[in-house]
């Protein structure tokens, strides 16, 4: 007999979740977070769509150490100097359905993982899983620190870097264009500071994501997020573009928060955390084998993100895939049956929902943005231009605005210009 | 590569770390490949893999974020060893 039903590897938002739902249900659970607590080896951007965390955790906004409610968005074309921003502000942002806060992972991911140890998961911090233990060529359970501990099922929640789902031979190493490096800093300020700055109420803020100047032409942005206390500000490289830049990421890391549009924000803020990350952004087209026998891979683990540059969501999906891995679990405990035929249950169940759908919906978006480099260097720059010829007066006679306004696409040249358009909205 | 002016370790020196002396994470084949070197040089967010003033390869994993762009970029070049830090060991994010 195995000692548990289920282990969990990784107290992430996807594992925590998995760890609750099942010990919820009655079962023995073992959660495994090789860092000293949990949250501690994660890092967001970042900010969580709470629909999938209130489907678990109906009273979480009241429990939940969340940040600042978002409630305007932005979106900025930066050249080295200048600035093209849409604002979108609105109530319906914040209404409970369609909700995100911003958030950190370290006070968020220690009480996702209480909840699961209060439902009656065993939880052990501060080690680290060696590898998987194979029986009769099913995973069985996972050796750590030394020790063999058996389980019935094995749920991988091991994060970008998992190594697990390769030795479940579940996946492969991903490729360098499949993934972003994520550098972040934490500034502390004090939260009227914020909210004068931003112009929003003390539990209300702002999520703002940048193209162009931030990552210097390269393929990415840069994000800025407001937490109750803190700006949480910082880049997303994909690696294989990244690699070919004359800058090191830190460098341009600096060299954006020095940005006009980001500076001023900034100002008198204290560097409390420097953090980096890997973010999965290849889509449904790295998304790998889910189940095997004995075996379920979440979260991260599982690559289940997008980056749609406008939107960017993988802790909504890692909660939901946590939530559904628990349930194939159960289903399958309770059959007595944890073959891979049996958890196929668990690809089902992330196909019937959200999770699957949208990665499929956006499979071909990964792509458009890796093979559209214009939108690093060109468009700000054709945004700005036409900015300059709305704006700027120098009181010689006018021109009309139509041919102003036209300069700039055409330097990019208006076929080029079409043909992305088009692109662009056939992989939305 | 252009000349940087930030200095990343007075970043990392806000961060939590607890470091396994002699016990190192990651290790490099000796001599490695430039070009794959360089990758690491623009890529690593922590800064750890740099030129000394011969022109030849540094690396020390002490300030290592755990990110594993190194594992997928060089993992099967001049990467010998890429593990998880032991148990205890590493970054500790505070906020994350």
């Amino acid at each position: 007999m195995a000692d548990f039903d289920a282990v969990v590897v990784g107290a992430g938002c996807a594992g925590s979740v998995a760890a609750y739902q099942l010990a919820s249900a009655g079962k023995s659970v073992l959660l495994i977070e090789r860092g000293a607590d949990a949250g501690a080896k994660n890092m967001t951007g970042g900010r969580i769509y709470t629909h999938s965390l209130e489907a678990v955790f109906p009273d979480f906004a009241e429990e939940a150490p969340l940040e600042r409610k978002i409630t305007t968005e932005r979106i900025s074309f930066i050249t080295e100097d200048e600035n093209t921003t849409m604002e979108f502000a609105s109530p319906r942002l914040g209404r409970p359905e369609n909700a995100s806060y911003s958030v950190l992972r370290g006070p968020f991911d220690r009480w996702l993982a209480s909840k699961a140890e209060r439902a009656g998961a065993e939880c052990i911090f501060g080690i680290a899983v060696d590898g998987l233990v194979w029986e009769d060529g099913h995973v069985a359970g996972v050796s750590a620190g030394g020790d063999e501990i058996t389980a019935e099922v094995t749920i991988l929640a091991d994060g970008v870097n998992s190594l697990l789902t390769e030795q479940a031979k579940l996946a492969t190493k991903p490729q360098p264009h499949q993934l972003a490096v994520s550098v972040k800093e934490t500034i502390s300020l004090p939260a009227q500071v914020i909210s004068d700055r931003f112009r929003a109420s003390d539990d209300e803020g702002t999520a703002w994501l940048f193209a162009g100047a931030a990552t210097q032409g390269h393929a990415g942005g840069g994000f800025l997020y407001t937490n109750r206390e803190s700006i949480s500000i910082g880049l997303v490289a994909t690696l294989s573009d990244l690699c070919t830049s004359q800058v090191p990421i830190y460098q341009m890391m600096e060299d954006f928060k020095g940005h006009p549009a980001v500076a001023p924000l900034l100002a008198g803020g204290k560097l409390v955390e420097y953090s980096g990350h890997l973010i999965p952004e290849g889509g449904f087209n790295m998304v790998p084998t889910l189940y095997a026998d004995g075996c379920l891979a979440t979260g991260d683990a599982a690559m289940l993100c997008i980056n749609l540059g406008y939107q960017v969501r993988g802790m909504d999906y890692a909660v939901a895939s946590g939530s559904l891995a628990a349930e194939a679990a159960l289903e399958a405990l309770e059959a007595g049956d944890v073959s891979a035929a049996k958890l196929a249950g668990y690809q089902a169940k992330l196909e019937n929902s959200f999770v699957l759908q949208d990665l499929k919906a956006y499979r071909d978006f990964p792509a458009f943005m890796e093979g559209t480099k214009r939108m690093y260097d060109d468009y700000p720059a054709m945004l700005a231009g036409m900015m300059r010829a709305m704006f700027v007066v120098d009181g010689s006679p006018v021109q009309p605005v139509r041919k102003k306004m036209m300069a700039p696409v055409k330097q990019v040249g208006l076929r080029k210009v079409l043909k992305d358009v088009r692109r662009g909205v056939k992989a939305l | 590569m252009k000349e940087t002016t930030v200095n990343v370790d007075e970043k990392l020196a806000v961060d939590k770390f607890n470091v396994d002396e002699g016990n190192p994470h990651i290790v490099l084949v000796e001599d490695p490949d430039p070009t794959e070197f360089e990758k690491l040089m623009l890529c690593c967010p922590a800064g750890l893999y740099q030129r000394g003033p011969e022109g030849e390869a540094v690396f020390d994993c002490a300030g290592c974020l755990e990110c594993g762009t190194c594992r997928i970029l060089c993992g099967d070049t001049i990467i010998e060893k890429w593990e998880f830090p032991q148990a205890g060991m590493g970054v500790s994010y505070r906020f994350g």
